[in-house]
């Protein structure tokens, strides 16, 4: 695993912080350069058309990836990463797969399953421990996916498009199931989303950051109004409404210069 | 469901072959040293049954002995292949030149190694040199076709390589695995009555030679007995792969592996 450098200021309210960050791919312009905050305990949604380096942030905050320029997190911070698909080992039951992370730190076998089916209980799985993969629905197998994040009690938490594959409704319920596992903690993790839905992402987000189509630069980025998690009827409210027009102007500009 | 006339069409067909071989057979005269009828063969099955039997067994336990040694051999490589990506590099061509020399053609090489003073042995390192590639090549494929996304969740829990092999690589494998040990077995069948043809001396008295005394002599009736012996052996270690492979994928439920 690649070693991130830390926040050396102790004073310091930053989960993660991107500063200037460029990735150079074989055969294509390099991305970036990305400068990109997140506060502790903050929502982030980042938005932007295909191929804009949306998922290249994520890797980077994890240190999956390297890039040319300064990449920094808090030394204690416990990052978890959320695919587009469950990405959950076929072979394995539920609760061996929340377990992976406890499992793979060492933790003792028995205190491995307790946590694990805790986090499976939090995320309304806690009667389908010994369900394997195949068992469960698109969204259930998400929901495993989410448990599995969740067990290692991560301060942040990157989630790369991770309910586009899913229905409207179940992804409209994962989505107040983030909300209040999210203020169920203390502190509350920062929360990094990816998506391509800018009502997804402005709904689920306290701030919503679009990516310039092309660079992958940072080129936008708007608070959400309103409180998290959202009350009802929320969708149905103006304020709700306008930001979501104004992050979607903000995309289609950066779509037009680049076609 | 299968329905019964699925289950009885190919008996059916297996039947009428026979019934218009034996027809035939009598109708044309022809003499019985060039093709004798079914129930010629059949007498001869009854007659040699012990005699065949005990070849069978021969022949049987040699295609095992060489199936373990190459799959100790084959696996172990393709293992060790894994760990390192300059190893696989520097060892691929080789394979593969390994795999496009017809294998048959070492016997007379393999015979004066091993066989000089025991037979079966020749027949043995022949039949597994035949068995060796598709093991190799399933257990390296199986083992480089994890999930990428989940060969980063180990990388972002830290996964040592042991780990990695254990919990991701090993249960990746297995169906590949399955199905290489699939090809294998009909390979090492083939290996066995082949070496046994080259060592020509009748040591090993397996079906092989049984096929040669009998063609030898004249005797086709009893030539086509041990090839039924051979067929139906063939047949039993296929199934039994099948078996293995079909109760893990219901046990994991995945869908096996190229199919």
């Amino acid at each position: 695993m690649a070693k991130l450098p830390t926040f050396h200021d102790s004073g310091e309210e930053y989960a993660a912080c991107l500063s200037g960050v460029t990735v150079a791919y074989p055969g294509r312009a390099p991305l970036g350069p990305f400068d990109l905050s997140i506060g502790r305990g903050e929502i982030v949604a980042v938005v932007g058309a295909s191929g804009a380096g949306k998922s290249t942030i994520l890797r980077l905050f994890a240190g999956l990836e390297r890039g040319h320029g300064a990449v920094a997190r808090t030394p204690e911070i416990v990052c978890s990463f959320v695919f587009q698909s469950p990405t959950l080992m076929p072979w394995a039951t539920a609760l061996r797969n929340v377990a992976l992370p406890l499992d793979l730190a060492g933790i003792p076998r028995a205190e491995a399953r307790d946590r694990a089916a805790a986090a499976l209980a939090a995320v309304g799985l806690g009667d389908r421990l010994d369900a394997r993969p195949h068992q469960l629905s698109g969204g259930m197998a998400m929901r495993v996916a989410l448990a599995r994040a969740l067990v290692t009690r991560p301060a942040l938490l990157l989630l790369d498009e991770p309910f586009a594959a899913l229905d409207s409704i179940t992804r409209r319920r994962l989505i107040e199931d983030l909300h209040r596992l999210w203020s169920d903690r203390n502190p509350r993790p920062a929360l990094v989303f990816v998506t391509h839905d800018v009502e997804e992402a402005v709904y689920f987000a306290a701030r919503t950051v679009v990516l310039d189509a092309a660079t992958g630069a940072v080129v936008a980025d708007r608070p959400s109004p309103g409180v998290l998690p959202r009350p009802a009827d929320w969708r149905l409210d103006p304020a709700y409404r306008s930001a979501v027009e104004t992050v979607a102007a903000a995309l289609a500009a950066t779509m037009e210069t680049a076609a | 469901m299968k329905r019964p006339i699925d289950i009885a069409a190919p008996w059916l067909l297996l039947g009428l072959l026979l019934a218009v071989w034996e027809t035939a057979c009598r109708l044309s005269h022809v003499p019985p040293y060039f093709l004798p009828p079914p129930s010629a063969v059949a007498a001869a099955l009854v007659e040699t049954a012990p005699v065949l039997a005990a070849s069978a067994a021969v022949t049987f336990g040699m295609a095992l002995q060489a199936l373990v040694v190459a799959f100790i051999v084959g696996g172990g490589l393709a293992l060790l292949v894994s760990l390192s990506r300059p190893v696989e590099t520097a060892v691929r061509p080789l394979a593969v030149a390994l795999q496009v020399t017809p294998v048959v053609a070492i016997a007379p090489l393999v015979l004066i190694w091993f066989g000089l003073d025991h037979a079966d042995r020749a027949v043995v390192a022949l039949a597994a040199a035949v068995a060796v590639f598709p093991l190799f090549s399933g257990v390296l494929t199986g083992l480089n076709s994890a999930d990428p996304d989940l060969e980063r969740l180990f990388d972002l829990y830290g996964a040592s390589p042991l780990q990695r092999l254990r919990h991701l690589r090993l249960p990746t494998a297995l169906p590949f695995v399955l199905e290489g040990l699939r090809v294998a077995v009909g390979l090492a069948v083939i290996g066995a009555v082949v070496a046994e043809f080259v060592s020509g001396s009748g040591a090993t008295q397996g079906l092989a030679w049984r096929l040669l005394e009998a063609g030898n002599r004249l005797r086709t009736a009893d030539l086509l007995a041990a090839l039924t012996w051979l067929t139906v052996m063939g047949l039993v270690l296929n199934a039994a792969v099948a078996a293995v492979e079909r109760a893990i994928a219901r046990r994991s439920g995945r869908p096996l592996a190229g199919g």
